[in-house]
Parts: C-alpha cells; sequence; structure tokens
C-alpha cells in the first residue's frame, strides 16, 4: 500500500513583501505536510510568519507579497492555478476561517443568505436545496434554534455565535482541508473552549485536515495533532503535540512554555524570554532566535542552523540540539 | 536602602494607617443609556461595592461585557459614577469634606491595554511619561529627569528608547512605557486594565516580572484587570470575578482557585486549557455566550447558563454571602435559607 | 522619586536593548520631508510653485514695463511685438508685466483666505470635537447651514452683499473655506479624542487645555493642513472667478480673473494673448493641486 498523498504540501515556502522603503522577510523557507485527518498547528507569536505561511496555502496575499517555493493544496499547485481554478480550491475543497467574524461575514446578509450563496456557487444547486443545506449546517456547528439564526444579520449574533456561523460557512462545500486563523482568540474563555471542542468533533466526523494558526500554547494543547513552532518565517521546531509540550527540545519553545503563565509559583519572577522578537527588515544571519536565547553558543549567528531529527517525527533546528537531545531524551524519556 | 525594608506606614501620605482599606468602593453604579432605545441602558456596572486593601493586588476578572473596564474608569473617575462612593484612604472622593478628584489622580494612576492608542504617535515616548509629573506641577528640567529615571527603571535605556516615537517600539516596549508614564507621577495605586492581554507570550512573562518588581520597589497597590484567569491567579493576592455588572464572588486568591463556590467561577476555572494533550475535555463546562447587559436576566445574572437554574433564580436575586476567611459569594445554593434544592449542600 | 534603587531578585531584564534598530530615529515631520524629497513629481511641481510665487514677489524687478501704462496705438498686439514678448492688452498695457503683477494679487486671494480658514475653522473644529455634546451641535449644525449653498454661490452671494473690492473678496472666501474647515478639524479632533493616550493625560489630571495643546493639535495638525493646501487652488480659481464677475478686485488693478474678464471681447483678435490669463490660473491651480497630493501621500503614515 502507498501512502496516501498529503493533503497539503509547502517547501521552502519564502514570502516577502516588497515596499517603497524597505522589505519584510515574512517566511523564510518554511516545509511541512498536512496528511488527511490530521490536525497541524502552526504555534508563532505575532510577526513570526504563521498567518503568511497559513494565506499563501490559499493564496490570499496581498499583490506585493513575492511568493517563491512550492504550495500543494488538496492535489493542486497551489501557486500555478489561475482564474476560475483558483476560485474553486478557495472556499471548495480548502476553506478558511478567522479570527474576527464581523469582518468575514458580509453585514447587509442574514446568515442563511450567505451560506446559501456560498453552497450554490459551489454546487450550483437550487434555492431550497441550498437553504435546506444551511439549515443542516447551523445544526451541524450546534448553533441553538438553527431555524432562526438562518434569518439572522450577523450583528444579532453573539460573538460565539457569529465564529459557528463563519465555521458553517466555510464547512458548507465540504473543504477537505480546514485553514483556521485564530479563530478563538478573540472569544471570552468559557466561549473559546466550546469552539475548540466544536472544531475538533467536526474535523473528527467529517475526516477533514486542519492547519490551525494560534500563539497560544494551551489553544495548541487542545486541538492539535502535530505543532510547528515558528520563529522569524521559520520553523524552529515540530513535532507531535504531546511530546513537544512535555519536552520541548529547541530553546525557543522551552522558553515559550515558560513563560506561559500557567500555575507556576506564585512567590518566584516567571522565566520570561529575555529582548524583543527581531525586526523582520533587518534579520540577523544565522539563527534569528540567538539574540535572545540562553543556550546561545559561537556559530549561533553564522549559520542558519540545520535541521535536527532526533527523534522520529520531531524536528528542532538548532545546533545545540544534537548533545542537548541526549540530556531531555534521558530526563523525560 | 532596599525597598523591601520599607514598609507602609513609612509614606508620609499615609493617612488612615495599615488597616484603613487604600480604597473603599461602595454601590458603585454607572449605566449608559443607549440613544432611541426607549430608556433602555447598557448596566456596564450595577451596584458594585469592595475594598482595596494597602499593599496588595486585586485581580478582577470577566468575560467581555461583564463591566470590568468601566469598573476601572470608575475609580479614577475617568467615567463619572451615576450613584455610589470611592473612600481613598479615608477620605471621600469628590464629597465636600472629602478629596478632590484632581487629588485621588495624584495617587492612583492607570496602565491601558497596549494598543496603537496608548501613546500619542506624535511624540517621543519620554515626553509622553514626561507629561504626567510636568502637568502635576514639576518644572520641565526636573519632569524630563524624572521620565528619564522611569524609563530605566522599567528596563529601557532612556538615551536609546526616550527619543523614539511609539511606532518605533515593539509592543512589549510600549507596554513598559505605559507602566512608566503611570509610575511617573509617584502613584500609591495603579489600575492596570488588560496590561499584557495584548502581548505575545514571551513578551507577558517580562512585563508580569517588570510589574512585580515595580510594586515591591515602590509599595504600590495594583487593580489587575484581566480575562486571563492563570494570569490572575499568578499575580493576586485576592480576587474579584464579575459577571455582567455584578460581582458574583471575592475572596483570597487560593480559596478562589481551591475552593471556587460560584457555578460561574468554576465555569471559567474549568474553561482554562488543560496544558495536557492527554487530558482534552469532550464536553465545554458551560455552554453560550454571556448576554447582552442590555437586558441582562432576572435574578441571578447567570442562570441562563448556569446548570443548576432553578425557577427561583429567575425572581430572587441572590445577595453576596459570607463563607469565611474574606471569601463572599453571590450564589442562592450558598444560602441555607434561599429555598434552593441544593441549598447548603454546597457551603 | 531619584533614590537609587536596586532590582530585587534581578529577574527583571536591566535593559531590553537587543533586536532595536540602528536606523536614526526620525521625528514626524522629519520623516514626512524625507518622502517629500525622494517624491520626484512632488520636488517639481513644489519647484514650479516656488517660481511662480517668486515671480509675483518679483514682479516689480522682473516686468519690463510698467503694467498700468496703457497705449493707444499698441492695442492688442500679438507676442513679441515691439519688445512686449506676450503681447499687449485691450488698452495697450503690456501683458507679461501684468501677468506677473496679477499674480501677486491671485496668490494673496488664494492663500490668506485659507490661512483666516484654517484658523478660525480649525479652532472652532478642535472646539467642536474636543468638547463634544452640545457644544459640539451647535457649532456643527451652524456650519451645516453654510454647507447647504454651492462653494462658488455662497463666495458670490457674500461679496456681492459687501460691495466689491480685494478685502471683502478675502472675507467672502474665508466665510466659505471657514465650515469645510472646521468639519475636517472636528472629525480629526474626535477620533483623536476617544483614543486611550487622552484618557492616560486625564488621568495624570491635566486640564482641557493642556490636553488639547499638548496631545490634540499635534495629531490634528497633519489632516487639517493637508486640507488646507488643497484648498488653495480652489480658492485662486474662486477669486478668479469673483474678479471675472466684477466681484473682485477693481480695474485697473491686474488681477487673472478680471483680466480674463476685460479680455474676452477681443478673444477673436488675438486668441493666444486673451488666453493667458486663464493658461497662468490653471497651471497656478494644478501646481497647488498636485503638491497637495503630494503632501497627502507623505503624510498619510500610519503611525
Amino acid at each position: 500500500m502507498t501512502t496516501p498523498e498529503p493533503l497539503a504540501e509547502v517547501r521552502d515556502l519564502h514570502v516577502r513583501f516588497v515596499g517603497r522603503e524597505n522589505t519584510v522577510h515574512a517566511v523564510n523557507g518554511v516545509s511541512f505536510t498536512v496528511n488527511p485527518g490530521k490536525v497541524l498547528c502552526i504555534l508563532g507569536e505575532s510577526g513570526s510568519g504563521k498567518s503568511v505561511t497559513l494565506r499563501a496555502l490559499m493564496r490570499l496575499l496581498p499583490v506585493q507579497a513575492k511568493i517563491e517555493g512550492t504550495v500543494r493544496a488538496a492535489g493542486r499547485d497551489v501557486l500555478a492555478l489561475r482564474g476560475k481554478a483558483l476560485r474553486d480550491l478557495r472556499g471548495g475543497e480548502v476553506s478558511m476561517i478567522f479570527q474576527e467574524p464581523m469582518t468575514a461575514l458580509d453585514p447587509v446578509y442574514t446568515i442563511g443568505q450567505q451560506i446559501g450563496e456560498t453552497v450554490r456557487r459551489h454546487t450550483g444547486c437550487d434555492r431550497a436545496k441550498a437553504w435546506a443545506r444551511a439549515l443542516e449546517l447551523l445544526e451541524l456547528v450546534r448553533i441553538p434554534s438553527a431555524e432562526r439564526r438562518l434569518d439572522a444579520y450577523p450583528h444579532e449574533l453573539s460573538g460565539g455565535l457569529r465564529q459557528r456561523a463563519m465555521i458553517a460557512m466555510a464547512l458548507s462545500c465540504d473543504p477537505r482541508l480546514l485553514l483556521a486563523d485564530e479563530p478563538t482568540t478573540a472569544l471570552d474563555a468559557t466561549v473559546q473552549i466550546q469552539v475548540l471542542i466544536l472544531l475538533r468533533k467536526i474535523q473528527r466526523e467529517l475526516g477533514m485536515g486542519m492547519i490551525f494558526v494560534t500563539h497560544d500554547l494551551g489553544v495548541a494543547a487542545e486541538i492539535a495533532d502535530t505543532v510547528a513552532v515558528m520563529y522569524a518565517g521559520r520553523i524552529v521546531e515540530s513535532g507531535p503535540v504531546g511530546r513537544i509540550l512535555a519536552a520541548p527540545l529547541h530553546p525557543y519553545t522551552a522558553g515559550l512554555l515558560a513563560s506561559t503563565v500557567h500555575g507556576q509559583p506564585r512567590d518566584r519572577d516567571i522565566d520570561a524570554i529575555p529582548g524583543s522578537p527581531p525586526d523582520m527588515r533587518r534579520l540577523p544571519r544565522g539563527c534569528a532566535f540567538a539574540p535572545r536565547c540562553s543556550r546561545r553558543r559561537e556559530g549561533c549567528l553564522a549559520t542558519v542552523p540545520p535541521e535536527h531529527y532526533p527523534e522520529p517525527g520531531r524536528m528542532a533546528a538548532c545546533i545545540a540540539i544534537e548533545k542537548h537531545a541526549e540530556d531531555t531524551l534521558l530526563v523525560h524519556g | 536602602m532596599s525597598p523591601l525594608d520599607m514598609s507602609p506606614d513609612l509614606d508620609p501620605r499615609d493617612r488612615g494607617g495599615e488597616q484603613q482599606p487604600l480604597l473603599i468602593v461602595r454601590d458603585l453604579r454607572r449605566h449608559f443609556p443607549i440613544k432611541g432605545a426607549g430608556g433602555r441602558a447598557v448596566k456596564a456596572v450595577d451596584g458594585v461595592s469592595f475594598d482595596v486593601r494597602k499593599g496588595e493586588i486585586l485581580g478582577v476578572v470577566g468575560e467581555s461585557g461583564c463591566g470590568k473596564s468601566t469598573l476601572a474608569r470608575l475609580l479614577l473617575h475617568l467615567i463619572r459614577p451615576d450613584a455610589g462612593e470611592l473612600v481613598f484612604d479615608g477620605d471621600q472622593v469628590d464629597a465636600p469634606r472629602g478629596i478632590t478628584v484632581a487629588a485621588l489622580r495624584r495617587q492612583a494612576q492607570m496602565v491601558f491595554q497596549d494598543s496603537y492608542s496608548s501613546l500619542n504617535p506624535r511624540m517621543p515616548v519620554r515626553d509622553s511619561v514626561a507629561f504626567g509629573p510636568f502637568v502635576q506641577g514639576e518644572p520641565k528640567a526636573k519632569a524630563r529627569e524624572i521620565a528619564r529615571d522611569m524609563l530605566a527603571k522599567v528596563g529601557l535605556n532612556p538615551d536609546q528608547f526616550g527619543p523614539r516615537y511609539p511606532h518605533e517600539l515593539s509592543g512589549g516596549q510600549k507596554q513598559r512605557v505605559n507602566v512608566a508614564r503611570a509610575l511617573a507621577t509617584n502613584p500609591r495605586m495603579v489600575i492596570l486594565d488588560e496590561p499584557v492581554s495584548a502581548l505575545d507570550k514571551s513578551v507577558e512573562a517580562q512585563v508580569l516580572n517588570l510589574l512585580r518588581a515595580l510594586k515591591r520597589q515602590f509599595n504600590l497597590t495594583y487593580v489587575f484587570i484581566s480575562h486571563d484567569m492563570n494570569v490572575v491567579r499568578y499575580i493576586s493576592d485576592r480576587v474579584l470575578v464579575m459577571y455582567l455588572g455584578k460581582i458574583v464572588e471575592l475572596g483570597p486568591v487560593d480559596e478562589i482557585f481551591s475552593h471556587p463556590r460560584h457555578p460561574y467561577t468554576r465555569a471559567l476555572l474549568a474553561s482554562r486549557p488543560s496544558m495536557d494533550p492527554a487530558r482534552r475535555m469532550e464536553e465545554p463546562p458551560v455552554t453560550g455566550d454571556p448576554p447582552n447587559p442590555i437586558d441582562p436576566p432576572s435574578g441571578c445574572r447567570f442562570r441562563t447558563r448556569c446548570a443548576y437554574s432553578e425557577p427561583l433564580c429567575a425572581t430572587s436575586e441572590p445577595a453576596l454571602s459570607a463563607m469565611g476567611g474574606g471569601h463572599i459569594a453571590a450564589c442562592h445554593m450558598l444560602d441555607p435559607a434561599s429555598g434552593h434544592s441544593a441549598a447548603g449542600a454546597m457551603s | 522619586m531619584s533614590q537609587t534603587v536596586v532590582f530585587p531578585g534581578s529577574a527583571v531584564s536591566p535593559h531590553e536593548d537587543q533586536a532595536a534598530p540602528e536606523t536614526r530615529i526620525r521625528s514626524y515631520w522629519q520623516s514626512v520631508g524625507y518622502r517629500l524629497r525622494h517624491d520626484k513629481a512632488t520636488v517639481f511641481f513644489g519647484t514650479m510653485v516656488l517660481l511662480i510665487v517668486l515671480s509675483a514677489v518679483l514682479a516689480p524687478w522682473l516686468a519690463p514695463f510698467d503694467p498700468y501704462k496703457e497705449s493707444i496705438i499698441g492695442r492688442l498686439k500679438p507676442m513679441g511685438w515691439r519688445g512686449h514678448l506676450l503681447g499687449t492688452d485691450e488698452l495697450g498695457r503690456d501683458m507679461l508685466s501684468r501677468l506677473l503683477y496679477g499674480g501677486r494679487v491671485s496668490l494673496l486671494m488664494g492663500i490668506v483666505p485659507v490661512i483666516f480658514a484654517t484658523c478660525a475653522g480649525g479652532a472652532l473644529g478642535v472646539i467642536a470635537g474636543f468638547m463634544g455634546g452640545k457644544v459640539n451641535t451647535g457649532i456643527m449644525r451652524t456650519m451645516d447651514v453654510f454647507y447647504a449653498f454651492p462653494s462658488v454661490l455662497l463666495a458670490v452671494a457674500i461679496s456681492g452683499a459687501m460691495g466689491g473690492g480685494m478685502s471683502n473678496g478675502m472675507l467672502a472666501l474665508t466665510l466659505v473655506f471657514i465650515p469645510p474647515m472646521c468639519r475636517v478639524a472636528e472629525t480629526a479632533t474626535t477620533q483623536v479624542r476617544a483614543l486611550d493616550f487622552i484618557e492616560a493625560a486625564r488621568a495624570t489630571g491635566a486640564g482641557t487645555m493642556t490636553i488639547v495643546r499638548h496631545h490634540v493639535l499635534g495629531n490634528v495638525l497633519g489632516p487639517v493642513f493637508i486640507y488646507a493646501s488643497s484648498l488653495v487652488s480652489v480658492s485662486i480659481l474662486l477669486a478668479s472667478g469673483l474678479s471675472f464677475l466684477g466681484l473682485g478686485v477693481r480695474p485697473p488693478t491686474a488681477d487673472w480673473g478680471l483680466m480674463l474678464s476685460t479680455l474676452r471681447q477681443s478673444i477673436y483678435v488675438v486668441p493666444v494673448v486673451c488666453a493667458l490669463p486663464g493658461v497662468a490660473i490653471f497651471i497656478t491651480s494644478i501646481c497647488f493641486n498636485l503638491v497637495s497630493d503630494g503632501l497627502r501621500q507623505a503624510m498619510d503614515v500610519r503611525m
């Protein structure tokens, strides 16, 4: 039996934003694959290039973005698609949900109209069928009294319901790959967990692949199968979520875990990562994290650290890793 | 002199002594009328009473629409309350025999959530920091000197960062400037309105450490407003939980986190991600969104989302009942005489 | 405040100086200047504006003839006739000299009303925007009344009612420009007023005047300035229009609008010469407009 074709495959992706006065190197050589039925979480802080990477999968980037590399989604070469083929991919086999549903939903149409319209555009079915499908979708995302909500305008819904409506719209054409750009960040804590649980259930029921972008380790722990940690436009560490949280290899991941507040002793300072993220217009040569790294050594700033694979399914790009990996694995393994 | 040697009674501005709460809030109320809605109003803060003790960090948590940001502004009279009183160190604020709002603002300051609007974009940050002391009567040169000093104390090199404009700083650096600005007038109390929620996690930790260090150094009292239960647990001495403009629970941090009494507090705690993929939740602890604060539910405001809701909860509003050790909560189940079928079982 | 302090625990990072960009720090106006200097079109048209202004200022020295000296034999002569580079007008006066002198009046009528309107309208707008509530309603509704009339009509009506003449013309134009200027300043102020740093300034106990001076004006100045620069060309056109209708300056004063008006009967005799004042108005207002556009682009920086 051959291995199934990956649902999404990104090879050596580079994205630059060329401006009048400077160039922002947003993504600098990112590679990953997502298999059907799996959830990849791209974890990173603001400016790490995580959202840009996600948008590149649907070519949803402004014109001044220069994209290089290979991007395959649902069996197509996304960077080569033009016109109708690209529109069919967007919202068809690949669809996306956003952080702020209020800007992603059109305020002048009802929820039912918007979902129905999407269904009709992609399947060409009649109005009644589209309406029935819209109702079915709202029930799928567990919107209470769904029939009544079809006639509601986006501003009439609460934040959580709006986010569910947007998920319903994204699911309208049975996508094989769902891209999620921090869909729970703007939600209240009690609502965030509801949406996360819902997304996980739906993903499992429909057997979709999902790429979920977040800055929050806790969210990643709730939803991911594998995690890719991004820093300054590169993936610095990737692997199964449980292993990464239990025994992070890259100093950045370890620092992020230590500085995320979750039950640290109250009488001590948190182990924060010093400094600020790098300026993406002027990236240092070599490892971009080196200036903030506690394990920095001589060779760090010379070249971009190579990828190490200390255990199956795990990668970390740090020259200190080989030695360190053994220690960590001895302790935690 | 090490700041640890200083005790609050060394502050010459201390009037009431250690036992006098720094701030007493009594029945504070603010409704925002909605235009053309027939007298309806957003009940942002609807009768809130609590004390802020000297030298403590009081955490205020709640979801969107619970009124925590309005409360922050009411405490500094940036928004005028409709009713209620504030007593700062024994002196009633804005009352005939008390202190003026201006006097309050000389002793209390505020740090806003970091956003593009928290600093004047046309002003070098050292001028933003110097503005407070200058307004409060320091000569320009002295105000500049204070600004340099404060920038250094929040970990920003004044020569390097002072002349910069806000857009040239990262989010964490801007928030350090905001803290420096608040402390430049040497306040005794600082109200922090979601000071770390717009920051990246690695930067959030830096700012939390800084806030704790500055509190010790300057003998400050904080009111720390946040939606993040983990952050509140880490930084607070006592925690106040708000829901739709009301206090639902208040108590020492360990009590609240180990023995939460109100169903809403429990839901908030249970909604925190587990940080362990092996212990993922299968069912959410509470369903639905917080209701609209324009027409909050009758009786207990949480009843529409509460698993223990009974007809009683819709008709009668639970009062805050004391559970010992300064822990109070407002739920019929905690009052044996309320008539709720689970009453008493929980206390 | 200035006691030396030891950081307890010292876990606070001592100085956050990594990742600090090494570029020179430019203030807002410095960076606007930088952008302007690197915008070739704006530099070109800015130079044009400068030349036009200079030619008007230096008219007494540049003009080859007396602009008021009439000549019965030399009327409506074509370009180049007896040393009159641009020909002569219907009274035999030298066109080049009259255009140079006319520029003084036109530019004055273009710039002075805008300056007055910026001061008055800007102040009203900032007051309305910052005070809000009833003050805002009062000021802005009054402005709306003026808004109801087209600007040309309003200018004609005001200067017609007050009688012609240069100062009345300028007053009329000032009044015409106050309402839109007020609106721009009000919008900008309202936006700034809602920002957190204003609230932070209030929390330090600063009074209204202090806040306006330190925090509002700097942020409102940009949009107001851009709008004012775009009004200059409108003002030149309106002033010429007023003179053309006989409501502006009085003959024999040299003014482009007035020249256009008196020469129009002779359009079939020397068409090119008669068109010259129109060309002057056209070029000047285009140049001002394009400079204003460049300014807007240079100042449109999200900071």
